[in-house]
């Protein structure tokens, strides 16, 4: 099997692992700033909840959870789900368990921003709703730019692990071409795959980096 | 009338008191200012009128209305709903100029008149423009924050705390973050705001100038006011604590 055929088998579970990668953000991003705010707020049993959340789901492996999120309906409540479900599954589980680090990125964000932000927004008579929509949130997107790109170049390579679920991901395809053929030559494929979307990533966020340096946060 | 009004003030800092009964009024188009050591109360004091601050005790009013009572030895304050018109009074110019750093000099100065104040859009923008004349900053509509000097940051300050229209006007040593140069600049505005009988409340360790731009001064140690009068009459004090402190300040020059 030549290299390009291979590419081209791939190519499907390459759109599948674009898929994961860009709903886990689309979920995650805003999941982890309620949970961020959740972790801010006063109220201390909301506060707990959110900070034994986040503790779990980051100090747990992503496969674990994973595998909970895909068995977890049928062993613990017998519901038997059609397999459709393992992307579901995948989704709901990446988001979760993204969420949490991203929560904990926009909380350290929040915490950092100086009380005299605040101070001049109240007595310039703004609402706490729109503080924090128009002068934190802004400023505080810029300063966990670095720290997001961190954990977006992290879930470019964890996508493979919707592998262990079974669910048709290039990885999981790499792993049963390079099983039936005998060759490496499907993983080399599957690596320079990540190596470039990464590059790709990487690239889009140094330009939101620089888009956001017209200004200097205090 | 009394623009401000502050009786029996009190507040503490963890069990330490930092103002002990303060008492503290201005009138409208009167200058005043509050000098005394570090630590003495004076920017809790103004913090305290800013509702930046929760008084622990006292009575406040804004321009007749009660905000604040005393009941029982405590602050009891109206609803927030109800403080509007008091919030709305003031301006506050800050140590450390607080700006927003993601607006622009123009935004900085238009936003909240537009979108608390709800006021026309194409005013607000013309009258910014206005006053960046007035504060020499003209041209500079498109900067940002980062780009200006610490002086002109304070100018921008000043800007955007007078498009809100206050009836009176706070300034929490407004040069202290300032080199000597940017400090004149400053005060020259202060001054200029002054002669327009801006009514003002100012902070500040810059003695010569609260001596000439004041028509009242307060002298502020441990909590509590020492002295208050003309700044002249402060000056000539036979108060030996004013003397210590205003005599080692005209020793230097």
């Amino acid at each position: 099997m030549s290299f390009g055929t291979i590419c081209l088998q791939l190519a499907g579970g390459m759109l599948t692992t674009i898929q994961i990668f860009v709903l886990t953000l689309v979920f995650s991003l805003p999941l982890g700033l309620f949970l961020a705010l959740g972790r801010l707020s006063k109220n201390p049993v909301l506060r707990n909840v959110v900070r034994v959340y986040n503790s779990v789901l980051r100090g747990t492996p992503l496969m674990l959870q994973l595998l909970v999120v895909y068995f977890g309906p049928y062993y613990l409540f017998g519901i038997s789900l059609s397999p459709n479900y393992r992307g579901t599954a995948v989704i709901i589980a990446f988001a979760l368990n993204y969420a949490a680090y991203f929560a904990e990125i926009y909380r350290s964000g929040i915490a950092s921003m100086p009380k005299g932000q605040y101070e001049a927004a109240e007595v310039l008579g703004y609402s706490k709703s729109r503080t924090f929509m128009t002068i934190i949130l802004p400023q505080v997107m810029k300063r966990v730019l670095p720290s997001i790109t961190n954990e977006v170049i992290t879930l470019v390579k964890d996508t493979s692990l919707a592998f262990s679920i079974a669910y048709a991901e290039m990885f999981t395809e790499a792993k049963a071409i390079a099983a039936s053929q005998r060759s490496m030559v499907p993983f080399v494929a599957a690596a320079i795959f990540y190596y470039i979307f990464n590059a790709i990533v990487a690239g889009v966020m140094d330009l939101l980096e620089k888009k956001m340096s017209y200004y200097q946060v205090e | 009338m009394n623009v401000l009004d502050m009786q029996h003030v009190k507040k503490s800092f963890g069990g330490v008191p930092v103002l002990k009964d303060i008492h503290l009024s201005v009138d409208e188009g009167e200058v005043l200012s509050i000098i005394g050591p570090s630590g003495s109360g004076k920017s809790t004091l103004l913090r305290c009128a800013a509702f930046l601050e929760t008084m622990d005790d006292g009575e406040m009013s804004y321009l007749g209305q009660k905000i604040v009572s005393s009941e029982n030895g405590k602050a009891v304050y109206i609803p927030r709903k109800d403080q509007k018109k008091a919030r709305e009074a003031f301006g506050l110019v800050f140590q450390n100029f607080n700006l927003f750093p993601h607006f622009t000099v123009l935004r900085n100065i238009t936003d909240a008149p537009i979108w608390v104040q709800k006021r026309d859009k194409e005013e607000v923008i013309s009258e910014a423009e206005e006053l960046l004349k007035k504060m020499g900053l003209e041209g500079r509509e498109n900067a940002y924050p980062c780009e200006l000097s610490g002086g002109q940051k304070q100018r921008v300050g000043i800007a955007r705390a007078l498009a809100m229209k206050p009836k009176i006007l706070y300034f929490d040593e407004p040069t202290s973050a300032l080199d000597p140069e940017m400090t004149l600049e400053i005060l020259k505005v202060i001054k200029e705001l002054a002669a327009e009988k801006m009514t003002m409340v100012i902070v500040t360790h810059e003695m010569t100038f609260a001596r000439d731009v004041s028509d009242r001064m307060v002298f502020m140690d441990q909590g509590l006011i020492v002295e208050e009068g003309k700044p002249e009459e402060l000056f000539a004090s036979e108060n030996e604590r004013t003397k210590a402190f205003l005599g080692k300040y005209s020793e230097l020059k």
